[in-house]
């Protein structure tokens, strides 16, 4: 499913690819990789690399050294127009929703499908049934702005599941939402990853973490301290 | 199934971003200025085809002392000439300038009264042609050896410099074609980096959902085609009652006599000429194509900074 090697980041100050330009690397040697179907949870301290980890694996920036396979494309050489295809397969739910404001929570659901091109119908089909399980039914042609932060965060879940993606990654998906909610949230990724979804949840919640004992990634100081050794998949 | 993204989708917010106000109107004021320059480039190209056709089907015959006695004797000199001319293949009429004649066409050059000035002023016979003027050195030769000193002009030297002038001003109305479409598509650049910069984030969360180069280009294109040419559509109408004055205007000077033109509204919009007609609906075709060719070019440049 997706393999780091000796994987370095830094960003690029300016937005221009010099060595001048060029800021400090803000992850070393990041070696770890999983199989289909994985569960891990990514957890360190603020600051530590956990996002810029999940910007890699989302196609956001591209490993400065290293070698990254995700699901069997080399990002670092892989040509440009291969990633669009790529990013279809990855669900990922943002810390700010990231949202479209202007669009009705139905269409901000949609808008994966819609890029990829699905028929309508089936769109109009999924997106009302998912919404209904996230018990956003009532609220289909609002806008985010007039949703409470839970249920743009339940908007923004809905969006990364809709197309069934090979590799989901949420990062604090539960910060917006009630123990209910969350444990209902967690019900989803874990059925997901039942059905075949490499699933990565970066989190602080310590007590989500022991309630759903998995597989974790500790991340610090841009390194990877240390994985608990154990296989993949869920600790029962 | 086919999939039909609903008309309304609006995923980027375009419809802020590329207001339906400031590029149409902008749009609009260059095809007005493309129309008139069309409108020049046409006009031209009637009046040169029109007098091309009046002058290069006649000629000029001058005749020295056309009161002498001709050289076969017996008649004048000028009598001889036009008798040469009348029995000529190709020669529809030959016309000798009376004296007022002569003097209406030397009054701005010798003012009141030049037949009455001490100048040797030649008899001169207006020749028209049936067709063209083809070779006319062999019935220069015979006017000549008839009447010693006849000279025969035709109008090619004006008709070439007339050919020039309405080349240079052809040259002006193409070159003010090209500036005005480069213009249009200068602003549509500017308009389209604009609403890039406003829909940043809205580009990034689409780019991220895995939309391609293509589509996100595409959305702007569109947006931009269509306000490049419902503004030019305007602005195309807006100069058709300036084109159809120009046009009244301009009718005694191809052909058409001053008073028929714009007496009802057929004849006024048939004044234009039928290629300036089929050419104004191509306005708003080249705005929309310009505006999607720019907007499109503009929109994948930009987004090479995304991974």
């Amino acid at each position: 499913m997706l393999r780091f090697e000796a994987v370095g980041l830094r960003y690029e100050r300016s937005g221009v690819r010099t060595d001048a330009s060029a800021g400090p690397e803000v992850l070393h040697d990041i070696s770890f990789h999983l199989r289909p179907g994985a569960f891990r949870w990514l957890m360190g301290p603020s600051g530590a690399g956990k996002t810029s980890l999940l910007r890699l694996l989302y196609l956001a920036v591209r490993p400065t050294r290293g070698r990254l396979t995700l699901m069997g494309t080399d990002v670092a050489t892989a040509p440009r127009r291969a990633l669009p295809v790529l990013r279809r397969r990855i669900g990922v739910v943002f810390q700010d929703f990231r949202l479209l404001p202007h669009l009705s929570a139905f269409d901000n659901v949609a808008l994966p499908l819609r890029i990829a091109g699905r028929p309508e119908g089936q769109i109009r089909a999924d997106v009302g049934e998912l919404l209904r399980w996230v018990g956003l039914s009532q609220h289909l042609d609002t806008r985010p702005a007039e949703l409470s932060g839970g249920e743009q965060q339940r908007v923004a879940i809905a969006r990364s599941v809709i197309t069934r993606p090979a590799l989901l990654l949420a990062d604090e998906p539960t910060g917006n939402l009630d123990d209910g909610q969350a444990e209902r949230l967690m019900q989803l990724f874990k059925e997901m990853n039942r059905i075949g979804t490499t699933v990565i949840v970066a989190t602080h919640n310590e007590m989500l973490v022991e309630r759903h004992p998995a597989p974790t990634l500790h991340i610090a100081n841009g390194r990877l301290a240390a994985s608990d050794g154990r296989d993949d998949g869920w600790v029962s | 199934m086919i999939s039909l993204r609903p008309s309304g989708f609006d995923e980027l917010g375009l419809r802020r971003a590329l207001s339906d106000r400031m590029l149409p109107v902008l749009v609009g004021a260059m095809t007005f200025l493309a129309a008139l320059a069309m409108a020049g480039w046409f006009g031209t190209a009637a009046l040169a085809r029109h007098w091309q056709q009046g002058a290069g089907a006649s000629l000029t015959v001058q005749v020295p002392q056309a009161t002498d006695p001709a050289a076969s004797g017996g008649q004048t000199r000028l009598a001889a000439v036009l008798a040469l001319l009348t029995g000529t293949p190709g020669v529809a009429s030959a016309h000798a300038l009376s004296d007022q004649e002569l003097a209406d066409l030397l009054k701005p050059w010798l003012g009141q009264g030049a037949d009455r000035l001490a100048i040797p002023i030649p008899a001169v016979i207006a020749v028209r042609l049936t067709g063209t003027a083809s070779d006319l050195a062999p019935l220069a030769h015979r006017l000549d050896d008839a009447a010693p000193g006849t000279l025969v002009e035709d109008h090619d030297r004006w008709i070439g410099r007339l050919a020039v002038l309405v080349r240079s001003l052809q040259a002006c109305a193409g070159l003010a074609l090209l500036l005005v479409a480069g213009v249009a598509a200068s602003v549509i650049a500017v308009a389209t980096r604009a609403g890039l910069s406003t829909r940043r984030e809205a580009i990034e969360i689409v780019h991220g959902l895995g939309a391609t180069d293509a589509y996100i280009a595409g959305r702007f294109a569109a947006r931009a085609t269509l306000l490049a040419a419902a503004g030019a559509a305007g602005g195309a109408l807006v100069a058709l009652p300036v084109l159809l004055a120009l046009a009244r205007l301009a009718a005694p000077f191809v052909g058409q006599p001053a008073g028929t033109a714009g007496d009802t509204l057929q004849d006024a919009l048939g004044a234009l000429p039928v290629a300036l007609w089929l050419a104004l609906p191509c306005l708003p075709v080249s705005a929309g194509a310009i505006g999607f060719a720019t907007a499109h070019s503009a929109v994948r440049r930009w987004l090479r900074r995304l991974p």
